[in-house]
């Protein structure tokens, strides 16, 4: 008796749902042909996890407000990882990475549309300390007196390959290394020196911004970076919507959107080539 | 190739089985005395709700204690002169507390099995509640206490999420077998992944082996 009560209970909510699904469908038709728009559907950004908030903040939602029938899903993650998960099959039609060395391997594999490659940002890295700290930090180098340091992980996360460089032109990355933990994240490492589980970390400026638990000592000194930290974005080349693709990878990359990504701590590096 | 992985998580796991195995069994002990049926309930959600939360939820609670800047881990801090945040001891830490749950529960498991009469009979014949303990549900409830221990012991070898947060990711000193599998993963050294996580499933392998073997012999026994 039970039983066929619960068969009955489930065999409505079916109904009810397929019914619900159709009418839904049916609005949705009417909707597009009144607006008469050709971008439509869904656009898979993944995007160094260093852009998460002025995508998801400010300008995915502008975007949507001027492409209503497009919905932009955001995968923010260390821009190794997203490597990975765009060759493993993502499904990505934007690629928004924060070094080029990820941009550059995934075109060499074919799965980039070249044409499309546009360093866009270029962004700073900091030494950044608890707030409320301790131990006085001054400049870039003092770095050297930290008990324990947070860094990016050098083989997996650019910020962590921009911090070995800088502090090997300085000659400390070995005395630097040996007390380091190394975050698999940028989040990660902001996270552990805004706990103040370490003393100081190398993170971007743009994320030394996003919380005031952690103040900036320095930038790294001019010079201990042979080439700036950019951050290309492209088009991927099997796009799953190239149309829809198309007009978010024009709309992030217009003046306007750069306004938005200054505001978050980016500079804009498109005048600078 | 690095092998420190290998030997902090044995140091790690070895600290945190043993601590996990008496305040496992202490707890379920303790909780079987206790009168009231509701302060049963609510003590002994507490004790198993680590099991069921989600590792980087104990891990943010584990933090939002004993963080630098954090109650207990200020005051430890400013009395002893020992930061938790960063060290090796927050590695047990955070695999002491993931793992407890599952000692604790087969530890009771095993206690709530006895019969209640032989308990009542030994309390009669003057018996207090650590003789009960010794004399009675220890060796009544090994192969549970056992398996308890095997589940605990493997639990705090694979602690990846809390130990991420609170102990951090330092080689030679945090970076246990879990938090290397998953930074090798990340920098797309798959081989080197390979040999760390040949040690977990050596250790898994092992583990099992042990639970099926005291399965049998405690079936063995009952018949």
């Amino acid at each position: 008796m039970k039983k066929k009560i619960l068969a009955g209970m489930i065999a409505a909510i079916m109904v009810f749902s397929l019914v619900g699904c159709q009418s839904e469908e049916k609005k949705e038709e009417t909707e597009t042909k009144k607006e008469e728009t050709k971008v439509e559907g869904t656009v898979t950004l993944a995007a160094a996890a260093s852009l998460e908030y002025a995508f998801t903040e400010k300008l995915i939602p502008e975007f949507e407000k001027e492409y209503p029938d497009v919905k932009v899903e955001g995968v923010y993650d260390s821009s190794g990882k997203l490597q990975q998960q765009i060759e493993a099959g993502l499904g990505a039609d934007i690629f928004f990475s924060a070094a080029e060395k990820q941009m550059n391997e995934l075109n060499d594999e074919g799965m980039i549309d070249s044409d499309t490659i546009l360093n866009m940002l270029e962004n700073k890295i900091v030494l950044i300390t608890p707030s409320v700290s301790d131990k006085t930090f001054a400049s870039f180098e003092d770095i050297k007196n930290a008990g324990t340091v947070a860094l990016g992980d050098t083989a997996s996360v650019p910020v962590g390959q921009y911090s070995q460089e800088a502090l090997t032109s300085l000659g400390l990355w070995e005395e630097v290394s040996a007390k380091a933990s190394f975050g698999t994240n940028v989040t990660e490492v902001l996270n552990w020196v805004a706990e103040a589980s370490a003393d100081c970390g190398i993170v971007y400026a743009t994320d030394a911004a996003t919380t005031d638990k952690v103040k900036v000592v320095a930038e790294a000194p001019e010079g201990s970076l042979k080439s700036p930290v950019l951050y290309p974005a492209a088009i991927t080349k099997d796009a799953p919507n190239p149309e829809a693709a198309k007009a978010f990878y024009d709309f992030i990359t217009s003046d306007e959107a750069s306004e938005v990504f200054e505001s978050y701590g980016f500079s804009d590096y498109r005048d600078v080539k | 190739m690095d092998f420190s992985p290998v030997w902090i998580s044995l140091k790690t796991t070895a600290c945190a089985s043993a601590v996990t195995f008496v305040l496992g069994i202490l707890a379920a002990w303790a909780v079987m005395f206790i009168k009231g049926r509701r302060l049963k309930a609510v003590v002994d959600g507490i004790l198993t709700i680590p099991l069921v939360l989600p590792p980087t939820v104990a891990g943010f609670f584990l933090l939002y204690l004993f963080g630098a800047r954090r109650p207990i881990g200020s005051f430890v801090e400013d009395v002893f002169g020992f930061r938790i945040a960063f060290s090796w001891f927050a590695t047990v830490l955070a695999a002491v507390i993931v793992s407890f749950p599952l000692m604790y529960r087969s530890a009771k498991a095993g206690f709530e099995q006895i019969d209640q009469n032989m308990i009542e009979e030994a309390k009669m014949m003057g018996l207090g509640k650590w003789g009960i303990l010794w004399k009675i549900l220890f060796p009544c409830t090994f192969p549970s206490i056992l398996s308890g221990m095997i589940l605990s012991t493997t639990r705090g070898l694979g602690e990846y999420g809390a130990t991420a947060m609170l102990a951090g990711n330092i080689p030679g000193k945090t970076r246990t077998l879990p938090l290397a599998v998953y930074s090798e993963v990340a920098a797309g050294n798959m081989d080197r992944a390979w040999i760390y996580v040949a040690v977990i499933l050596g250790v898994a392998f092992i583990a099992v082996w042990i639970m099926n073997m005291t399965a049998k012999a405690d079936r063995e026994i009952k018949m």
